[in-house]
């Protein structure tokens, strides 16, 4: 077949359709060097640029979105702090109306207290000076009283006094009628 | 009889250029006959692969988030491997071959370049050795990673049966069959070139045959000026070829891979 082809070259000593086989063996070695290099050296990282290239774009946008959320949850985070901090104020607020109002009361009781004491202190001192007043007007009275009986009956009634009680008796139902 | 470069200098130009114009004479040893170890083509091969290794390297030596323009013209022509034919014709699967795709691409693009660079002017690919090596990559690639997908058995039954009445397989799978594993690297090699090859001869006709009928007859000048005008459209339409077969070229390997990794036809 390849000799027939070659005759039909007629005059030519070449067939164009005929490879080389040295041209073959160089063609060879050196696309497998091109190959080599560009497949191993070249276009790998080229695809890595790409791809870091893509990273890059789609990094961006993500970091963006990132700082958006955390940006939204920050202020949503103080706007709960403020409204916290406005309740808290509120809160304090009352309590110390309410405090305030206790107090109030506590003082008010305290002093209605006092003054109940020193009027209830007043009253027992008025009485028992009283008593004591009483006591001894008792017995003044009654001396003056025998005394006096003494003098307008001539003669010492104070032991017939004191043997009757005649003076207590009287003085007895004299309280009892300014009691009544 | 020498390469095009001596016929110019020797002021006398073989018409119509043939075949031989494709092999020239080695350059170590110098001027040597039928001695392909170091030639213009190989030596193409070689500057291609160490410009873009290169131009790579220097341009990803310190890859930042925003890009320099080097950088970013460097990322352009991969990304636009790697989202318009990866991506397009496999799906996201396709990612993990744009490295692939794009070596493949960018070699293929500038070895065609070499066809309408000055001093080059010839592309590497119009010897068939180099787009045979780049078919026949493609075409292990795609049975390989159909067969890693499916299984082996699985990948073959569903290369070549297609969903047809059972009457009508007989006919389809010799046909699926020979398309797939035969023609499919072939046609892929002969297409880039027989591309380039055919855009080489064509500037060669052209460039070759307004030297031809100045030679011939001075009262012909206007038109070889003609056949040198036609020489530089030529030139725009060749490079429309180069990047428009880099791009099939991929395109198609991609596509066999996508077939390969589809689950239904």
């Amino acid at each position: 077949m390849l000799f027939l082809l070659a005759a039909e070259g007629g005059e030519s000593d070449h067939n164009p359709i005929i490879p080389i086989w040295q041209e073959i063996v160089v063609g060879t070695v050196a696309f497998a060097v091109l190959c080599f290099v560009l497949m191993k050296f070249v276009f790998p990282r080229m695809e890595q640029t790409f791809q870091a290239r893509v990273d890059a774009i789609e990094g961006g946008i993500k970091r963006a979105e990132a700082a958006q959320a955390e940006a939204n949850q920050l202020l949503e985070q103080y706007r709960a702090q403020l409204a916290e901090a406005r309740t808290d104020a509120a809160k304090i607020r009352d309590d110390a109306r309410a405090d305030a109002e206790g107090i109030r009361q506590d003082i008010l009781a305290k002093a209605r207290e006092e003054s109940d004491r020193v009027i209830q202190a007043g009253k027992d001192a008025l009485a028992a000076e009283r008593a004591t007043i009483v006591r001894e007007l008792r017995a003044e009275v009654g001396t003056i009283a025998v005394d006096l009986a003494s003098k307008i009956v001539g003669e010492s009634l104070a032991d017939e006094a004191r043997r009757k009680g005649t003076v207590d008796r009287f003085l007895s139902g004299l309280e009892s009628t300014g009691a009544r | 009889m020498f390469g095009q470069a001596n016929v110019l200098a020797a002021g006398q130009a073989a018409f119509p250029p043939s075949v031989d114009d494709f092999y020239l004479p080695a350059i170590v040893p110098w001027g040597a006959e039928n001695a392909p170890w170091f030639t213009k083509f190989t030596l193409m091969i070689w500057i291609a692969v160490g410009v873009l290794i290169i131009f790579f390297l220097a341009t990803y030596r310190n890859p930042q988030l925003v890009p320099t323009k080097k950088q970013w013209f460097a990322e352009s022509i991969y990304g636009f491997v790697r989202n318009n034919i990866s991506v397009d014709m496999i799906g996201h699967q396709g990612v993990r071959f744009a490295p692939y795709f794009t070596t493949l691409f960018c070699f293929v693009l500038l070895t065609n370049s070499f066809a309408i660079i000055p001093f080059f002017q010839i592309s590497p690919n119009s010897h068939i050795a180099f787009p045979a090596i780049l078919a026949v990559i493609s075409y292990v690639l795609f049975n390989y990673i159909g067969i890693r997908h499916h299984g082996f058995g699985k990948y073959f039954k569903h290369a070549l049966i297609p969903p047809a009445p059972w009457y009508i397989l007989p006919l389809l799978i010799p046909i699926e069959a020979f398309s797939t594993f035969i023609i499919r690297p072939f046609s892929l090699a002969v297409r880039l070139f027989a591309n380039m090859f055919a855009g080489h001869m064509l500037l060669l006709v052209f460039t070759l045959g307004g030297f031809a009928m100045l030679n011939a007859n001075a009262w012909l000048a206007p038109i070889s000026v003609v056949s040198w005008v036609m020489t530089v459209a030529l030139t725009l339409l060749e490079a429309l070829v180069i990047v428009l077969q880099a791009y099939v070229f991929t395109v198609l390997s991609a596509s066999y891979i996508q077939g390969a990794l589809a689950e239904e036809h």
